[in-house]
Protein backbone atom coordinates (compact mmCIF):
# COMPACT_ATOMS: atom_id res chain seq x y z
CA UNK A 1 0.00 0.00 0.00
CA UNK A 2 2.43 2.52 1.12
CA UNK A 3 4.37 1.84 -2.16
CA UNK A 4 1.50 2.08 -4.29
CA UNK A 5 0.98 5.61 -2.32
CA UNK A 6 4.57 6.59 -3.29
CA UNK A 7 4.17 5.24 -7.13
CA UNK A 8 0.81 7.60 -7.05
CA UNK A 9 2.73 10.26 -5.83
CA UNK A 10 5.76 10.16 -8.40
CA UNK A 11 3.32 9.86 -10.92
CA UNK A 12 1.35 12.44 -9.94
CA UNK A 13 4.50 15.28 -9.94
CA UNK A 14 6.58 13.74 -12.66
CA UNK A 15 3.79 12.55 -15.15
CA UNK A 16 4.30 9.25 -15.73
CA UNK A 17 5.81 6.14 -14.44
CA UNK A 18 9.24 5.79 -12.92
CA UNK A 19 10.44 3.71 -15.87
CA UNK A 20 9.60 6.67 -18.43
CA UNK A 21 12.08 8.58 -16.73
CA UNK A 22 14.73 5.74 -16.45
CA UNK A 23 14.05 5.22 -20.21
CA UNK A 24 14.50 8.64 -20.56
CA UNK A 25 17.79 9.04 -18.88
CA UNK A 26 19.17 6.19 -20.11
CA UNK A 27 18.25 7.11 -23.82
CA UNK A 28 19.68 11.15 -23.11
CA UNK A 29 23.01 9.65 -22.10
CA UNK A 30 23.67 7.59 -24.78
CA UNK A 31 22.50 10.45 -27.26
CA UNK A 32 24.99 13.05 -25.31
CA UNK A 33 27.90 10.84 -25.90
CA UNK A 34 26.53 10.39 -29.65
CA UNK A 35 26.44 13.89 -30.23
CA UNK A 36 29.54 15.10 -28.14
CA UNK A 37 31.60 12.95 -30.62
CA UNK A 38 29.76 14.26 -33.55
CA UNK A 39 30.13 17.35 -32.25
CA UNK A 40 34.21 17.18 -31.77
CA UNK A 41 34.25 15.89 -35.20
CA UNK A 42 31.87 18.02 -36.83
CA UNK A 43 31.44 21.50 -34.74
CA UNK A 44 28.80 22.35 -32.28
CA UNK A 45 27.84 25.13 -34.30
CA UNK A 46 27.57 22.47 -37.77
CA UNK A 47 25.61 20.00 -35.51
CA UNK A 48 22.98 22.36 -34.43
CA UNK A 49 22.85 24.12 -37.41
CA UNK A 50 22.18 20.77 -39.23
CA UNK A 51 19.90 19.15 -36.58
CA UNK A 52 17.76 22.52 -36.02
CA UNK A 53 18.15 23.77 -39.65
CA UNK A 54 16.87 20.07 -40.59
CA UNK A 55 13.62 20.41 -38.26
CA UNK A 56 12.82 23.74 -39.01
CA UNK A 57 12.97 23.34 -42.85
CA UNK A 58 11.08 20.08 -42.78
CA UNK A 59 8.18 20.94 -39.92
CA UNK A 60 7.83 24.78 -40.67
CA UNK A 61 8.76 24.87 -44.21
CA UNK A 62 8.70 21.78 -46.38
CA UNK A 63 5.50 20.66 -44.82
CA UNK A 64 3.57 23.93 -44.50
CA UNK A 65 4.85 23.92 -48.41
CA UNK A 66 3.16 20.96 -49.93
CA UNK A 67 -0.07 21.36 -47.49
CA UNK A 68 -0.36 24.80 -49.23
CA UNK A 69 0.48 23.35 -52.42
CA UNK A 70 -2.42 20.58 -52.26
CA UNK A 71 -4.69 23.34 -51.05
CA UNK A 72 -3.77 25.63 -54.42
CA UNK A 73 -4.12 22.35 -56.45
CA UNK A 74 -8.02 20.95 -55.05
CA UNK A 75 -9.35 24.90 -55.00
CA UNK A 76 -8.12 24.72 -58.46
CA UNK A 77 -9.65 21.45 -59.42
CA UNK A 78 -13.06 22.97 -57.30
CA UNK A 79 -12.74 25.46 -59.66
CA UNK A 80 -12.54 23.55 -62.83
CA UNK A 81 -16.45 22.80 -64.31
CA UNK A 82 -18.01 19.71 -63.20
CA UNK A 83 -18.12 16.77 -66.11
CA UNK A 84 -20.23 14.32 -66.13
CA UNK A 85 -16.84 12.33 -64.52
CA UNK A 86 -17.60 14.75 -61.13
CA UNK A 87 -17.82 11.49 -59.67
CA UNK A 88 -14.58 9.87 -59.94
CA UNK A 89 -12.29 12.30 -57.90
CA UNK A 90 -9.61 13.80 -60.27
CA UNK A 91 -7.24 15.17 -57.30
CA UNK A 92 -5.47 11.83 -56.37
CA UNK A 93 -5.13 11.46 -60.04
CA UNK A 94 -3.07 14.44 -59.63
CA UNK A 95 -1.84 14.30 -56.13
CA UNK A 96 -0.46 10.94 -56.88
CA UNK A 97 2.10 11.23 -60.17
CA UNK A 98 3.08 14.84 -58.07
CA UNK A 99 3.78 13.47 -54.68
CA UNK A 100 6.57 10.52 -56.39
CA UNK A 101 7.74 12.63 -58.82
CA UNK A 102 8.46 15.57 -55.99
CA UNK A 103 10.03 12.55 -53.87
CA UNK A 104 12.64 11.96 -56.77
CA UNK A 105 13.26 15.43 -57.06
CA UNK A 106 14.01 15.50 -53.68
CA UNK A 107 16.09 12.28 -53.17
CA UNK A 108 18.15 13.39 -56.42
CA UNK A 109 18.38 16.90 -56.51
CA UNK A 110 21.88 16.81 -56.19
CA UNK A 111 22.02 14.58 -59.49
CA UNK A 112 19.08 16.46 -61.05
CA UNK A 113 20.66 19.89 -60.78
CA UNK A 114 24.11 18.77 -61.45
CA UNK A 115 25.29 20.21 -57.80
CA UNK A 116 26.96 16.88 -57.17
CA UNK A 117 28.77 17.34 -60.58
CA UNK A 118 32.63 17.94 -59.25
CA UNK A 119 32.71 15.04 -56.32
CA UNK A 120 30.23 12.76 -59.26
CA UNK A 121 33.19 13.77 -61.48
CA UNK A 122 36.23 12.54 -58.85
CA UNK A 123 34.69 9.85 -57.98
CA UNK A 124 33.60 8.36 -61.03
CA UNK A 125 35.25 10.00 -64.09
CA UNK A 126 32.52 11.03 -65.96
CA UNK A 127 30.12 14.06 -65.81
CA UNK A 128 26.79 13.68 -64.16
CA UNK A 129 24.57 13.79 -67.46
CA UNK A 130 21.36 12.64 -68.01
CA UNK A 131 20.01 13.04 -64.96
CA UNK A 132 17.36 15.25 -65.09
CA UNK A 133 16.01 14.26 -68.42
CA UNK A 134 15.25 11.28 -66.87
CA UNK A 135 13.63 12.74 -63.96
CA UNK A 136 11.19 14.86 -66.42
CA UNK A 137 10.47 11.49 -68.39
CA UNK A 138 9.78 9.48 -65.13
CA UNK A 139 7.59 12.15 -64.31
CA UNK A 140 6.14 12.77 -67.43
CA UNK A 141 5.47 8.31 -68.02
CA UNK A 142 3.77 8.79 -63.74
CA UNK A 143 1.39 11.79 -64.83
CA UNK A 144 0.29 10.25 -68.08
CA UNK A 145 -0.50 6.48 -66.41
CA UNK A 146 -2.20 8.25 -63.70
CA UNK A 147 -4.00 10.16 -66.15
CA UNK A 148 -5.57 7.25 -68.27
CA UNK A 149 -6.27 5.09 -65.10
CA UNK A 150 -8.38 8.45 -64.70
CA UNK A 151 -9.64 8.28 -68.19
CA UNK A 152 -10.69 4.32 -67.66
CA UNK A 153 -12.62 5.21 -64.23
CA UNK A 154 -14.30 8.20 -65.97
CA UNK A 155 -15.83 6.01 -68.73
CA UNK A 156 -16.32 2.89 -66.24
CA UNK A 157 -18.77 5.81 -64.12
CA UNK A 158 -20.12 6.94 -67.11
CA UNK A 159 -20.86 3.38 -68.38
CA UNK A 160 -22.40 2.50 -65.25
CA UNK A 161 -24.46 5.65 -64.66
CA UNK A 162 -26.36 4.60 -68.41
CA UNK A 163 -26.94 1.17 -66.73
CA UNK B 1 -2.72 15.90 -46.90
CA UNK B 2 -5.92 18.86 -46.22
CA UNK B 3 -4.12 20.94 -43.23
CA UNK B 4 -6.21 23.92 -44.62
CA UNK B 5 -6.60 26.94 -42.25
CA UNK B 6 -9.73 27.93 -41.36
CA UNK B 7 -9.22 31.15 -39.84
CA UNK B 8 -12.50 32.64 -40.31
CA UNK B 9 -14.55 29.56 -38.63
CA UNK B 10 -15.56 29.93 -35.39
CA UNK B 11 -14.40 27.41 -32.51
CA UNK B 12 -16.87 25.20 -31.42
CA UNK B 13 -18.56 26.60 -28.34
CA UNK B 14 -18.75 23.37 -26.42
CA UNK B 15 -14.36 23.40 -26.07
CA UNK B 16 -13.01 24.73 -22.97
CA UNK B 17 -10.79 27.32 -23.74
CA UNK B 18 -7.50 27.97 -22.10
CA UNK B 19 -6.62 30.69 -20.33
CA UNK B 20 -4.55 32.17 -23.00
CA UNK B 21 -6.07 31.74 -26.17
CA UNK B 22 -3.18 30.41 -28.80
CA UNK B 23 -3.39 31.41 -32.33
CA UNK B 24 -2.05 30.09 -35.20
CA UNK B 25 -1.10 26.62 -35.95
CA UNK B 26 -1.20 25.96 -31.92
CA UNK B 27 -5.15 26.48 -32.10
CA UNK B 28 -6.17 22.57 -32.08
CA UNK B 29 -8.65 23.18 -35.10
CA UNK B 30 -6.45 23.95 -37.20
CA UNK B 31 -4.78 20.48 -38.54
CA UNK B 32 -8.51 19.28 -40.27
CA UNK B 33 -7.44 15.84 -42.14
CA UNK B 34 -9.61 13.41 -41.37
CA UNK B 35 -7.28 10.75 -42.12
CA UNK B 36 -5.07 11.90 -39.24
CA UNK B 37 -5.28 10.09 -35.98
CA UNK B 38 -3.94 7.23 -33.78
CA UNK B 39 -4.64 4.24 -35.92
CA UNK B 40 -2.57 6.06 -39.14
CA UNK B 41 0.01 7.07 -37.00
CA UNK B 42 0.14 3.70 -35.57
CA UNK B 43 0.03 2.09 -38.89
CA UNK B 44 3.02 3.49 -40.53
CA UNK B 45 5.08 3.56 -36.83
CA UNK B 46 4.29 -0.41 -37.51
CA UNK B 47 5.66 -0.05 -41.08
CA UNK B 48 8.61 1.53 -39.95
CA UNK B 49 10.18 -0.49 -37.22
CA UNK B 50 10.93 -3.31 -39.76
CA UNK B 51 12.19 -0.86 -42.27
CA UNK B 52 14.26 0.78 -39.61
CA UNK B 53 15.40 -2.11 -37.68
CA UNK B 54 17.16 -3.61 -41.36
CA UNK B 55 18.63 -0.51 -41.96
CA UNK B 56 19.97 -0.12 -38.87
CA UNK B 57 21.63 -3.64 -39.55
CA UNK B 58 23.06 -3.68 -42.59
CA UNK B 59 24.76 -0.19 -41.19
CA UNK B 60 26.36 -2.04 -38.58
CA UNK B 61 27.35 -4.95 -40.21
CA UNK B 62 29.04 -2.50 -42.60
CA UNK B 63 30.50 0.02 -39.94
CA UNK B 64 32.01 -3.58 -38.26
CA UNK B 65 32.85 -4.85 -42.66
CA UNK B 66 35.58 -2.14 -42.30
CA UNK B 67 37.07 -4.70 -39.80
CA UNK B 68 37.39 -0.70 -37.94
CA UNK B 69 39.73 -3.20 -35.17
CA UNK B 70 42.79 -3.25 -37.53
CA UNK B 71 44.95 -0.79 -38.07
CA UNK B 72 44.26 2.25 -40.12
CA UNK B 73 40.82 0.47 -40.97
CA UNK B 74 38.52 2.21 -38.05
CA UNK B 75 36.59 5.12 -40.07
CA UNK B 76 36.10 6.97 -36.13
CA UNK B 77 37.79 7.27 -33.36
CA UNK B 78 37.89 3.70 -32.47
CA UNK B 79 38.41 3.95 -28.70
CA UNK B 80 34.92 5.80 -28.28
CA UNK B 81 33.41 2.47 -30.20
CA UNK B 82 31.23 -0.15 -29.61
CA UNK B 83 32.84 -3.79 -29.76
CA UNK B 84 32.68 -5.68 -32.91
CA UNK B 85 29.58 -7.99 -33.44
CA UNK B 86 29.36 -9.47 -36.39
CA UNK B 87 31.88 -9.88 -39.76
CA UNK B 88 30.96 -11.99 -42.49
CA UNK B 89 32.83 -15.52 -42.41
CA UNK B 90 34.87 -16.16 -45.61
CA UNK B 91 32.89 -19.23 -46.44
CA UNK B 92 29.98 -16.50 -47.36
CA UNK B 93 29.68 -15.53 -51.31
CA UNK B 94 31.66 -12.63 -52.55
CA UNK B 95 28.89 -10.76 -52.47
CA UNK B 96 27.61 -10.69 -49.61
CA UNK B 97 28.60 -7.37 -48.49
CA UNK B 98 27.13 -6.29 -51.92
CA UNK B 99 23.84 -7.78 -50.65
CA UNK B 100 23.76 -6.00 -47.07
CA UNK B 101 24.98 -2.89 -48.17
CA UNK B 102 22.49 -2.46 -51.21
CA UNK B 103 19.84 -3.26 -49.03
CA UNK B 104 21.03 -0.59 -46.56
CA UNK B 105 21.28 1.94 -49.81
CA UNK B 106 17.82 0.82 -51.33
CA UNK B 107 15.37 0.04 -48.13
CA UNK B 108 16.76 3.47 -47.03
CA UNK B 109 15.54 5.74 -49.66
CA UNK B 110 12.38 3.16 -50.23
CA UNK B 111 11.39 4.55 -46.99
CA UNK B 112 11.99 7.78 -47.45
CA UNK B 113 8.08 8.50 -48.34
CA UNK B 114 7.22 6.60 -44.92
CA UNK B 115 9.04 8.53 -42.89
CA UNK B 116 7.47 11.52 -44.45
CA UNK B 117 4.14 10.50 -44.02
CA UNK B 118 4.83 9.60 -40.42
CA UNK B 119 5.85 12.93 -40.00
CA UNK B 120 3.31 14.50 -41.51
CA UNK B 121 0.31 12.13 -39.45
CA UNK B 122 1.59 13.98 -36.14
CA UNK B 123 2.36 17.49 -36.90
CA UNK B 124 -0.02 18.36 -34.60
CA UNK B 125 1.71 17.38 -32.25
CA UNK B 126 4.37 19.87 -32.76
CA UNK B 127 2.00 22.81 -32.52
CA UNK B 128 0.29 20.90 -29.38
CA UNK B 129 -1.40 23.38 -26.59
CA UNK B 130 -0.42 23.83 -23.63
CA UNK B 131 3.13 22.75 -24.83
CA UNK B 132 4.22 20.92 -21.80
CA UNK B 133 2.16 19.88 -18.93
CA UNK B 134 4.77 17.94 -16.61
CA UNK B 135 8.60 16.55 -16.52
CA UNK B 136 7.42 13.98 -17.94
CA UNK B 137 6.25 15.75 -21.36
CA UNK B 138 9.18 18.20 -21.62
CA UNK B 139 11.28 14.94 -21.34
CA UNK B 140 9.48 13.39 -23.75
CA UNK B 141 9.36 16.35 -26.47
CA UNK B 142 13.00 16.71 -26.15
CA UNK B 143 13.15 13.02 -27.28
CA UNK B 144 10.96 13.88 -29.92
CA UNK B 145 13.01 16.60 -31.30
CA UNK B 146 16.13 14.55 -31.60
CA UNK B 147 14.13 11.83 -33.04
CA UNK B 148 13.15 14.54 -35.46
CA UNK B 149 16.61 16.07 -36.22
CA UNK B 150 18.27 12.42 -36.50
CA UNK B 151 16.15 11.00 -38.95
CA UNK B 152 16.43 14.20 -41.15
CA UNK B 153 20.16 13.79 -40.44
CA UNK B 154 20.64 10.39 -40.94
CA UNK B 155 18.77 10.46 -44.51
CA UNK B 156 19.80 13.60 -45.66
CA UNK B 157 23.64 12.50 -44.96
CA UNK B 158 23.04 8.95 -46.55
CA UNK B 159 21.90 10.43 -49.95
CA UNK B 160 24.61 13.14 -50.35
CA UNK B 161 27.15 10.31 -49.39
CA UNK B 162 25.85 8.34 -52.00
CA UNK B 163 25.23 11.12 -54.60
CA UNK B 164 28.76 12.03 -53.83
CA UNK B 165 27.63 15.30 -52.85
CA UNK B 166 29.63 16.96 -49.50
CA UNK B 167 27.96 20.60 -49.20
CA UNK B 168 28.39 20.87 -45.50
CA UNK B 169 31.82 20.52 -45.19
CA UNK B 170 31.72 17.45 -42.51
CA UNK B 171 33.58 13.72 -42.45
CA UNK B 172 30.85 11.47 -43.44
CA UNK B 173 31.63 8.77 -40.97
CA UNK B 174 30.75 10.31 -37.90
CA UNK B 175 28.35 12.20 -38.41
CA UNK B 176 26.40 9.28 -40.33
CA UNK B 177 27.66 6.56 -37.47
CA UNK B 178 26.94 8.52 -34.24
CA UNK B 179 23.81 9.64 -35.64
CA UNK B 180 22.54 6.54 -36.08
CA UNK B 181 23.28 5.72 -32.21
CA UNK B 182 21.19 9.23 -31.65
CA UNK B 183 18.37 8.05 -34.16
CA UNK B 184 18.49 4.45 -33.31
CA UNK B 185 18.22 4.68 -28.75
CA UNK B 186 15.17 7.26 -29.03
CA UNK B 187 13.78 5.20 -31.72
CA UNK B 188 13.56 2.30 -29.27
CA UNK B 189 12.35 4.56 -26.38
CA UNK B 190 9.49 6.18 -28.54
CA UNK B 191 8.18 2.54 -29.90
CA UNK B 192 8.48 1.25 -26.34
CA UNK B 193 6.15 4.28 -24.91
CA UNK B 194 3.81 4.24 -28.04
CA UNK B 195 3.49 0.67 -27.68
CA UNK B 196 0.24 1.38 -25.85
CA UNK B 197 -1.02 3.29 -28.19
CA UNK B 198 -0.32 1.37 -31.11
CA UNK B 199 -2.29 -1.62 -29.11
CA UNK B 200 -4.84 0.86 -28.06
CA UNK B 201 -5.56 1.97 -32.03
CA UNK B 202 -5.42 -1.67 -33.00
CA UNK B 203 -8.04 -2.77 -30.63
CA UNK B 204 -10.40 -0.06 -30.65
CA UNK B 205 -10.65 0.07 -34.81
CA UNK B 206 -8.92 -3.47 -35.67
CA UNK B 207 -5.73 -3.69 -36.82
CA UNK B 208 -6.21 -3.60 -40.95
CA UNK B 209 -10.05 -2.45 -41.02
CA UNK B 210 -9.97 1.24 -41.51
CA UNK B 211 -8.15 -0.13 -44.66
CA UNK B 212 -11.31 -1.60 -45.96
CA UNK B 213 -13.01 1.70 -46.33
CA UNK B 214 -13.06 3.67 -49.30
CA UNK B 215 -13.59 7.23 -49.92
CA UNK B 216 -16.80 6.84 -49.15
CA UNK B 217 -16.61 5.51 -46.20
CA UNK B 218 -14.05 7.07 -45.10
CA UNK B 219 -14.39 8.26 -41.30
CA UNK B 220 -12.47 10.67 -39.20
CA UNK B 221 -11.04 8.60 -35.96
CA UNK B 222 -13.33 9.88 -33.18
CA UNK B 223 -11.31 13.16 -31.46
CA UNK B 224 -11.13 12.93 -28.07
CA UNK B 225 -9.19 9.81 -29.08
CA UNK B 226 -5.74 11.81 -29.27
CA UNK B 227 -4.35 14.70 -30.53
CA UNK B 228 -3.64 13.44 -33.83
CA UNK B 229 -7.40 13.22 -34.21
CA UNK B 230 -8.64 16.52 -35.44
CA UNK B 231 -11.12 18.32 -33.71
CA UNK B 232 -12.76 20.09 -36.30
CA UNK B 233 -12.77 17.37 -39.99
CA UNK B 234 -12.67 18.09 -43.15
CA UNK B 235 -14.62 15.92 -45.71
CA UNK B 236 -11.86 13.38 -47.08
CA UNK B 237 -10.50 13.65 -49.98
CA UNK B 238 -8.52 10.22 -50.32
CA UNK B 239 -8.93 7.40 -48.10
CA UNK B 240 -6.05 5.69 -45.64
CA UNK B 241 -5.66 2.84 -48.00
CA UNK B 242 -5.49 5.71 -50.68
CA UNK B 243 -2.85 7.76 -49.11
CA UNK B 244 -0.52 4.12 -48.12
CA UNK B 245 -1.09 3.29 -51.81
CA UNK B 246 0.45 6.72 -52.66
CA UNK B 247 3.55 6.27 -50.12
CA UNK B 248 4.08 2.45 -51.15
CA UNK B 249 3.84 3.48 -54.66
CA UNK B 250 6.72 5.75 -54.19
CA UNK B 251 8.85 3.34 -52.34
CA UNK B 252 8.29 1.23 -55.16
CA UNK B 253 9.43 3.71 -57.91
CA UNK B 254 12.07 3.99 -55.96
CA UNK B 255 12.90 0.93 -55.80
CA UNK B 256 12.67 0.84 -59.73
CA UNK B 257 14.70 4.18 -60.41
CA UNK B 258 17.45 3.02 -58.01
CA UNK B 259 18.10 -0.96 -57.26
CA UNK B 260 19.32 -2.01 -60.64
CA UNK B 261 22.96 -0.19 -59.18
CA UNK B 262 23.15 -2.59 -56.29
CA UNK B 263 22.27 -5.82 -58.12
CA UNK B 264 24.60 -5.59 -61.31
CA UNK B 265 24.68 -6.48 -64.26
CA UNK B 266 22.01 -5.64 -67.03
CA UNK B 267 19.81 -4.38 -64.29
CA UNK B 268 22.29 -1.45 -63.62
CA UNK B 269 20.63 0.11 -67.42
CA UNK B 270 17.52 -0.38 -65.64
CA UNK B 271 17.58 2.39 -62.96
CA UNK B 272 17.41 5.32 -64.95
CA UNK B 273 18.07 7.80 -61.24
CA UNK B 274 21.01 5.52 -59.37
CA UNK B 275 23.90 7.41 -58.84
CA UNK B 276 25.71 4.68 -60.33
CA UNK B 277 23.07 3.15 -62.56
CA UNK B 278 24.86 3.19 -65.95
CA UNK B 279 27.08 1.93 -68.10
CA UNK B 280 29.95 3.92 -69.90
CA UNK B 281 30.77 1.49 -72.63
CA UNK B 282 31.45 -2.06 -73.97
CA UNK B 283 35.11 -2.31 -72.89
CA UNK B 284 37.03 -4.83 -69.76
CA UNK B 285 37.51 -1.81 -68.48
CA UNK B 286 34.01 0.29 -68.23
CA UNK B 287 32.63 -0.57 -65.35
CA UNK B 288 32.25 2.07 -62.38
CA UNK B 289 35.24 3.36 -60.18
CA UNK B 290 34.67 4.99 -56.68
CA UNK B 291 37.58 7.05 -57.27
CA UNK B 292 39.97 8.36 -60.61
CA UNK B 293 43.35 7.41 -60.85
CA UNK B 294 43.63 11.39 -61.58
CA UNK B 295 41.63 12.64 -58.04
CA UNK B 296 44.53 9.60 -57.07
CA UNK B 297 46.72 12.29 -57.95
CA UNK B 298 48.40 8.90 -59.25
CA UNK B 299 50.78 9.76 -62.82
CA UNK B 300 51.82 7.49 -65.64
CA UNK B 301 55.94 7.91 -64.18
CA UNK B 302 54.70 6.65 -60.76
CA UNK B 303 53.24 3.54 -62.45
CA UNK B 304 55.50 3.22 -65.07
CA UNK B 305 58.74 0.69 -65.90
CA UNK B 306 60.19 1.42 -62.47
CA UNK B 307 57.14 0.65 -60.54
CA UNK B 308 57.60 -1.88 -58.01
CA UNK B 309 55.06 -3.64 -55.03
CA UNK B 310 57.30 -4.49 -51.93
CA UNK B 311 56.33 -7.27 -50.27
CA UNK B 312 57.37 -7.64 -46.62
CA UNK B 313 57.26 -10.16 -44.38
CA UNK B 314 59.75 -11.85 -42.10
CA UNK B 315 61.80 -11.28 -45.88
CA UNK B 316 61.19 -8.61 -48.28
CA UNK B 317 60.98 -8.61 -51.90
CA UNK B 318 60.77 -5.54 -54.48
CA UNK B 319 58.57 -7.10 -57.31
CA UNK B 320 58.20 -5.27 -60.83
CA UNK B 321 54.85 -6.02 -63.24
CA UNK B 322 57.30 -8.84 -65.00
CA UNK B 323 58.22 -10.33 -61.82
CA UNK B 324 54.36 -10.56 -60.86
CA UNK B 325 53.19 -11.39 -64.56
CA UNK B 326 55.65 -14.62 -64.20
CA UNK B 327 54.65 -16.00 -61.11
CA UNK B 328 51.40 -18.40 -61.15
CA UNK B 329 48.37 -16.65 -62.44
CA UNK B 330 44.55 -16.97 -61.31
CA UNK B 331 41.18 -15.87 -62.56
CA UNK B 332 38.57 -14.99 -60.28
CA UNK B 333 35.18 -13.79 -60.08
CA UNK B 334 34.44 -11.42 -57.55
CA UNK B 335 32.43 -8.67 -56.85
CA UNK B 336 33.21 -4.39 -55.71
CA UNK B 337 30.84 -3.49 -53.57
CA UNK B 338 30.96 0.29 -52.75
CA UNK B 339 29.85 1.34 -49.63
CA UNK B 340 27.65 3.84 -51.41
CA UNK B 341 25.47 0.63 -52.55
CA UNK B 342 26.81 0.39 -56.09
CA UNK B 343 28.46 -2.93 -56.80
CA UNK B 344 30.10 -4.51 -59.93
CA UNK B 345 31.27 -8.26 -60.71
CA UNK B 346 34.33 -8.48 -63.10
CA UNK B 347 36.59 -11.37 -63.62
CA UNK B 348 39.67 -10.71 -62.37
CA UNK B 349 43.16 -12.13 -62.77
CA UNK B 350 46.39 -12.05 -60.57
CA UNK B 351 48.76 -13.20 -58.49
CA UNK B 352 47.00 -14.76 -55.16
CA UNK B 353 47.68 -13.22 -51.82
CA UNK B 354 48.47 -16.85 -49.88
CA UNK B 355 51.45 -17.16 -52.97
CA UNK B 356 52.57 -13.80 -51.77
CA UNK B 357 52.68 -14.15 -48.32
CA UNK B 358 54.23 -17.75 -48.85
CA UNK B 359 56.86 -15.62 -50.64
CA UNK B 360 58.70 -13.58 -47.85
CA UNK B 361 57.56 -15.70 -45.10
CA UNK B 362 54.39 -14.68 -43.54
CA UNK B 363 53.37 -15.81 -40.82
CA UNK B 364 49.43 -17.23 -41.20
CA UNK B 365 47.60 -15.26 -38.99
CA UNK B 366 49.61 -11.99 -40.05
CA UNK B 367 47.53 -9.00 -40.75
CA UNK B 368 48.11 -7.63 -44.28
CA UNK B 369 48.67 -3.89 -44.79
CA UNK B 370 48.40 -3.05 -48.02
CA UNK B 371 49.47 0.69 -49.11
CA UNK B 372 48.34 3.04 -52.42
CA UNK B 373 50.68 5.29 -54.06
CA UNK B 374 48.07 7.34 -53.28
CA UNK B 375 48.83 9.55 -50.45
CA UNK B 376 46.04 10.45 -48.48
CA UNK B 377 42.55 9.81 -47.63
CA UNK B 378 40.62 6.71 -46.68
CA UNK B 379 41.74 4.62 -49.59
CA UNK B 380 45.36 5.47 -49.21
CA UNK B 381 45.81 1.94 -47.19
CA UNK B 382 43.78 -0.84 -45.64
CA UNK B 383 44.13 -3.40 -43.28
CA UNK B 384 42.87 -7.33 -44.26
CA UNK B 385 42.59 -9.28 -41.69
CA UNK B 386 44.16 -13.12 -41.39
CA UNK B 387 41.14 -14.64 -43.05
CA UNK B 388 40.61 -12.55 -45.39
CA UNK B 389 44.04 -12.50 -47.22
CA UNK B 390 44.48 -16.38 -46.87
CA UNK B 391 41.37 -16.96 -48.60
CA UNK B 392 42.07 -18.65 -51.78
CA UNK B 393 39.99 -15.85 -53.74
CA UNK B 394 41.95 -13.09 -52.67
CA UNK B 395 44.17 -11.53 -55.56
CA UNK B 396 46.45 -9.32 -56.51
CA UNK B 397 44.96 -8.52 -59.52
CA UNK B 398 46.90 -7.30 -62.74
CA UNK B 399 44.14 -7.74 -65.17
CA UNK B 400 40.15 -7.78 -65.24
CA UNK B 401 38.19 -9.32 -68.06
CA UNK B 402 41.37 -10.26 -69.69
CA UNK B 403 42.68 -6.71 -70.31
CA UNK B 404 45.58 -4.99 -68.50
CA UNK B 405 43.60 -3.25 -65.45
CA UNK B 406 43.18 0.67 -66.69
CA UNK B 407 44.76 3.44 -64.43
CA UNK B 408 41.56 4.43 -63.17
CA UNK B 409 41.29 0.39 -61.90
CA UNK B 410 44.20 0.48 -60.01
CA UNK B 411 47.06 -0.66 -62.23
CA UNK B 412 49.62 -1.32 -61.95
CA UNK B 413 48.25 -4.12 -59.42
CA UNK B 414 45.40 -3.73 -57.21
CA UNK B 415 43.76 -5.82 -54.17
CA UNK B 416 40.95 -7.40 -54.75
CA UNK B 417 39.43 -9.62 -52.08
CA UNK B 418 35.90 -11.25 -51.50
CA UNK B 419 33.17 -9.72 -49.26
CA UNK B 420 34.73 -6.80 -48.16
CA UNK B 421 33.99 -3.12 -48.56
CA UNK B 422 35.28 -1.78 -51.77
CA UNK B 423 37.48 1.01 -50.92
CA UNK B 424 39.74 -2.34 -49.13
CA UNK B 425 40.58 -3.43 -52.44
CA UNK B 426 43.74 -1.25 -52.52
CA UNK B 427 44.07 0.19 -55.87
CA UNK B 428 47.79 1.41 -56.85
CA UNK B 429 49.57 -0.77 -54.66
CA UNK B 430 53.03 -0.14 -53.48
CA UNK B 431 53.46 -2.10 -50.61
CA UNK B 432 52.11 -5.33 -49.06
CA UNK B 433 53.59 -5.44 -45.59
CA UNK B 434 52.35 -8.69 -43.67
CA UNK B 435 52.38 -7.20 -39.83
CA UNK B 436 52.17 -9.56 -36.94
CA UNK B 437 48.61 -9.66 -35.19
Amino acid sequence: MRRAWGLGRFRRRYGASPLHLAGHLVVFAIAAFAIDRIASGAGLAKLIVLYAGLVIAHDLIFLPAYSGLDRAARAALARLPAPQSARVPVINHVRAPALISGLLLIIYAPLISGKADAGYLQASGHHLEGYLRNWLMISVVLFLGSGLIYAVRVRRAVVNARV
Amino acid sequence: MSATKARSRPVPAARPEPSRRPTGPVRSDVWRSPLRGPWLTSFLGVLLVPAITVIALTGFISHWAYHPELAGNATIAPGFDIPVLFQFPQSWPSWDYAATQGTHITLGLMTVPLVLAKLWSVIPKLFKWPTVRNLAGMLERLSLLLLVGSVLVEFLTGIFAIEDYSPLGVNFYPVHYYGAWVFGTVFVLHACLKFPVVRRAYRERGALKPLRAGLRETQPEPPGSSELAPVNPADPTISRRGLLAMVGGASLTIFAVQAGQSIGGPFRRLAPMAPRGREFGTGPNDFQVNHTAASAQITPAMTGARWRVTVVGATSVALSRQRLLAMAQATETLTISCTEGWSTTQRWTGVRLVDLARLVGASPGAILRAVSLETVGVNSQASLAAEQWSDQRALLALRVNGAELSPDHGYPARVIVPGAPGLHNTKWVRELRFEAA
